[in-house]
């Protein structure tokens, strides 16, 4: 009867307690809101020169260029990370254990390196002409270990019968991978992949880091360029950026949970006994 | 490899390694509380606060944490909340890794069989002593796992926190590539600084792991 298993569908006194609740829940909800603007209102940042600035089409020019940069550089980083993550999990996948070892050691280091620190390293050693790449390479190497490790519990994760079947059949280790098991685990993956996605997108805001001239850096170059008689107007930018990419980010999740639910519907049709 | 030991470069570096550690520490402890508060604000029975709970999870989750960190850091101050760099840093992280707490912990308490909330409710236990006595401690064998991976990302998120004048170690590899030396050298060893603390957390948590399991196979 309930959505949760917490609690029971709720009598009349519950219900009484529950709309008790819920209107003191509101009331101390829409204080805090009223709070957060009272004292955004009472430092003039709703004044109309912490705005200005959006009405020219300059600066609205920096956002969409920041924006197609962001992008452009989510791409690439997506693609090449995609490409990067099938090989390390086809190493991590092989029958000869030095293949293994290697792709083992590179999944686990660039798991664990904080993504800033090799950014900053590309940048001062390799990329120090061309911010982008450095940002690509860096998020590349990351999430490519990542996406490692998601490819490769998902071949994990197909089960055994399938390869011994396909195995059976006298396929080739390669025709096995390639038309029975990766297929599968990529359907299975998907949202996990997806979700890795995301990061990947919102990862790219390092590039502020490194002078790469993406999103956040255009926000930040709006705000400190322009001075008000109340200070620089930084909240009003994060108001217009944070919406942008949590909006991109939303889109991307609302993606993945589609294509959940359709291979869950699909999957059911396929297999309609559990054995 | 030995500029470490040149030029007190040794003093600074132990400094961001150590103020790398607290500022880790202290985002884990405020994302932990933020993450349960959150979570019990997502299953609970009240409409506005599992509202509210969803729309903050979902707008943190997805800012980055950048972004964040310019909010905080540019933006308090806007508002006359003056704070240390460090202060600053330990909002923005624990206020990113809150949310993604949350999730954990709220698909780890989907997880705990059903019987076993019915069975304290049939008991009259009220929705906190439900969550806080039966389901919780349940869900926290299920929950280990991915909270270990949450909390190792931390002390790698942390790292963003250097830009923003934080002292810490990719404050640390800032200062020693405008000093001159060799990147890779600083690389080298900022690198084996993380892996120490990424092993360390991954150790802790395998050592919980172990406990919870024997204690759950004990009883």
């Amino acid at each position: 009867m309930s959505s949760s298993v917490l609690y029971d569908a709720p009598g009349p006194r519950a219900k009484a307690r529950y709309r008790a609740f819920g209107v003191l829940a509101v009331l101390g909800i829409a204080g805090l809101l009223w709070y957060a603007y009272d004292s955004l209102a009472s430092r003039n940042q709703f004044s109309a020169a912490m705005w200005d600035p959006f009405q020219y089409t300059a600066v609205q020019q920096l956002i969409v260029n920041g924006l197609l940069d962001t992008l452009k550089a989510f791409g690439l980083a997506a693609a090449f990370s995609l490409v990067l993550g099938a090989l390390l999990a086809a190493g991590r996948l092989s029958d000869h254990r030095p293949v293994r070892a290697v792709a083992a050691a590179i999944v686990q280091f660039f798991r664990a390196m904080p993504l800033l620190i090799m950014i900053f390293a590309l940048y001062q050693s390799f990329f120090t002409t061309s911010p982008l790449w450095a940002l690509v390479t860096g998020l590349t190497l990351y999430n490519g270990a990542v996406q490692a490790e998601i490819i490769r519990s998902g071949v994990n994760a197909v089960p055994r019968g399938q390869g011994e079947a396909a195995y059976a059949l006298g396929m080739r280790k390669s025709q096995v991978m390639t038309a029975i098991l990766v297929p599968q685990a990529v359907r299975s993956m998907l949202p996990a992949i997806i979700g890795q996605l995301v990061v990947t997108l919102k990862d790219t805001s390092l590039g502020f880091v490194i002078t790469y001239t993406e999103l956040l850096y255009a926000g930040k170059l709006i705000a400190s360029n322009t001075a008000t008689p109340d200070g620089y107007p930084y909240i009003p930018v994060v108001l217009v950026i944070g919406p942008i990419y949590i909006g991109m980010c939303l889109l991307l999740t609302a993606l993945a949970k589609w294509i959940e639910a359709r291979g869950r519907r699909g999957a059911n049709r396929r297999t309609p006994v559990a054995a | 490899m030995g500029i470490l030991f040149e030029h007190g470069n040794f003093t600074l570096f132990r400094d961001g390694f150590l103020r790398t550690l607290e500022l880790s520490a202290v985002s884990a402890v405020l994302a932990l509380l933020l993450g349960i508060l959150l979570a019990a604000f997502r299953v609970s029975p009240v409409p506005a606060l599992r509202v509210f709970g969803t729309v903050w999870v979902n707008i943190f989750r997805n800012t980055p944490l950048t972004l964040l960190f310019i909010a905080v850091n540019f933006g308090l101050p806007q508002l006359d909340v003056h704070l240390s760099p460090f202060v600053f840093a330990a909002i923005a992280l624990s206020a990113y890794t809150g949310s993604f707490v949350c999730e954990v912990l709220r698909s780890g308490i989907n997880t705990v069989s059903l019987g076993q909330a019915e069975a304290a409710r049939s008991l009259g236990m009220t929705f906190g002593q439900t969550l806080t006595l039966v389901v919780l401690p349940q869900a926290a064998r299920s929950v280990l796992s991915p909270l270990s991976s949450v909390f190792i990302a931390l002390p790698r998120n942390s790292a963003i926190a250097g830009a923003f004048s934080v002292p810490e170690l990719y404050n640390v590899q800032q200062t020693l590539s405008d000093r001159g030396y060799a990147i890779f050298a600083i690389f080298f060893w900022v690198a084996l600084a993380y892996l120490v603390i990424s092993a360390a957390v991954g150790l802790l948590f395998r050592v919980i792991e172990n406990r919870v399991n024997r204690l759950a196979v004990a009883r």
